[in-house]
């Protein structure tokens, strides 16, 4: 456990600070009704940073969320909110409604 | 009924175990009940306010004002268990090893113990407020199962509440003379952790780009949205999938606060020999 901590640290002390801050992020939206994502597999680009828009047309607040987005945002009723998430290499990432995760899941498709 | 209560009780988990260690760590400091209800009491309506108000805190700060908030209440209770392990390291041990023997606890009172009420009162809102709206959610869209819904809820609340009792009573079991060691090291390690949250709040904004790469990923392992999963990410931090940066801040908070206390706990070695309570027969509770 130790070990696994200080690796990354060791990786972080040596290698230079990537410059991804200066990259223009791709935007991405995406809407909640009736607990349901618009659209459910929505696709971006790769190894570049993501801006991704949430409006919510329910009644009632959701908590977009997302463990390998790294993302954690409550979504007011009728609102919308945007998150940044980092550049992603290609794969599949999981997002839902922390509220009503049987329903309101989906996938951010990177290619 | 059993989703609603799981849901919840998965919001609960921090704040529950937060405020069970801050109870055992103020045991027997006069003042320090009241000040722990003061805190949960503040958090609670705390909790009602950012619930009511999340949409214009959504909005605010072109739009991170979310992110910024939970990032500056997690700095708060950072700063606020850094303190009080500083404070214990140069005048905790005394107390400790004299105070508790002695049986009278008037001058532990001087402790900053209105920091670890602000530790439960930030613990209690950030948890609350998601708590709130998820119940309103229910309420709101009162379909024939709300009842049953809002009863799970209501249950995962108490799971919560009984989560606390039984952290303390698992802490207060620990002799006295360890228990200092104990919790020191549990407010180290949840405060490191918090840290490494309020980090991904700030990259979440956008604010912090660098070093968000996947430092390591144990999802198949331990989800740490699993309930232990939850469990250990309150007490050590635990996350499946942090970014480098986090792990940078965590190691460094841990760095820091191991360096203030020794910088600041150079009192202790004029406190009584430790030798003396450990002779004394060990109180029986």
């Amino acid at each position: 456990m130790v070990k696994a901590r200080i690796l990354p640290l060791l990786a972080a002390l040596i290698a230079p600070m990537a410059g991804v801050a200066a990259d223009e992020p791709a935007t991405m939206a995406l809407t909640l009704k009736d607990h349901r994502f618009d659209p459910g597999e929505p696709a971006a680009p790769a190894g570049k940073p993501i801006v991704i828009e949430v409006t919510n047309l329910d009644p009632t607040p959701a908590e977009f969320e997302s463990k390998q987005l790294r993302v954690e945002k409550v979504v007011p009723a009728g609102g919308r909110i945007s998150v940044r998430v980092r550049a992603l290499t290609p794969g599949r990432y999981r997002f839902y409604d922390d509220y009503h995760e049987s329903t309101a899941e989906g996938f951010l498709v990177v290619k | 009924m059993l989703g609603a209560l799981i849901i919840v009780f998965r919001e609960v988990i921090e704040a529950g175990l937060i405020v069970g260690i801050v109870m055992a760590v103020t045991q027997g400091v006069r003042g320090s009940r009241a000040v722990i209800a003061l805190g949960v009491g503040a958090g609670l309506v705390g909790a009602g306010l950012v619930a009511g108000f999340a949409g214009v805190i959504a909005e605010a700060l072109a739009g991170v004002g979310q992110e910024m908030f939970n990032a500056a209440i997690l700095m708060i209770a950072v700063v606020m268990l850094i303190w009080h392990n500083v404070w214990m390291a140069s005048h905790g041990r005394q107390l400790a090893a004299e105070v508790k023997r002695v049986g009278d606890d008037v001058r532990g009172g001087t402790r900053p113990i209105a920091a670890l009420g602000v530790v439960c009162a930030v613990a209690v809102m950030r948890e609350g407020s998601e708590v709130a709206l998820f119940m309103y959610g229910l309420v709101a869209s009162a379909g024939s199962t709300a009842l049953d819904l809002v009863i799970g809820s209501a249950l995962g609340l108490l799971a919560g509440v009984a989560l606390t009792v039984v952290t303390y009573l698992g802490l207060v079991a620990i002799p006295q003379r360890r228990l200092f060691a104990v919790t020191t090291l549990l407010i180290s390690f949840l405060a490191a952790g918090l840290a490494a949250q309020a980090v991904l709040f700030l990259q979440q904004a956008g604010v912090i780009a660098a070093l968000s790469q996947t430092a390591w990923d144990t999802s198949a392992i331990l989800s740490d949205t699993s309930l232990f999963g939850r469990v250990l990410h309150t007490l050590v931090g635990y996350s499946d999938q942090p970014s480098v940066l986090q792990v940078v801040v965590y190691a460094a908070t841990l760095a820091i606060i191991f360096v203030l206390t020794k910088a600041f706990g150079g009192g202790r070695s004029h406190a009584p020999k430790s030798r003396g309570p450990a002779a004394a027969p060990a109180p029986a509770e």
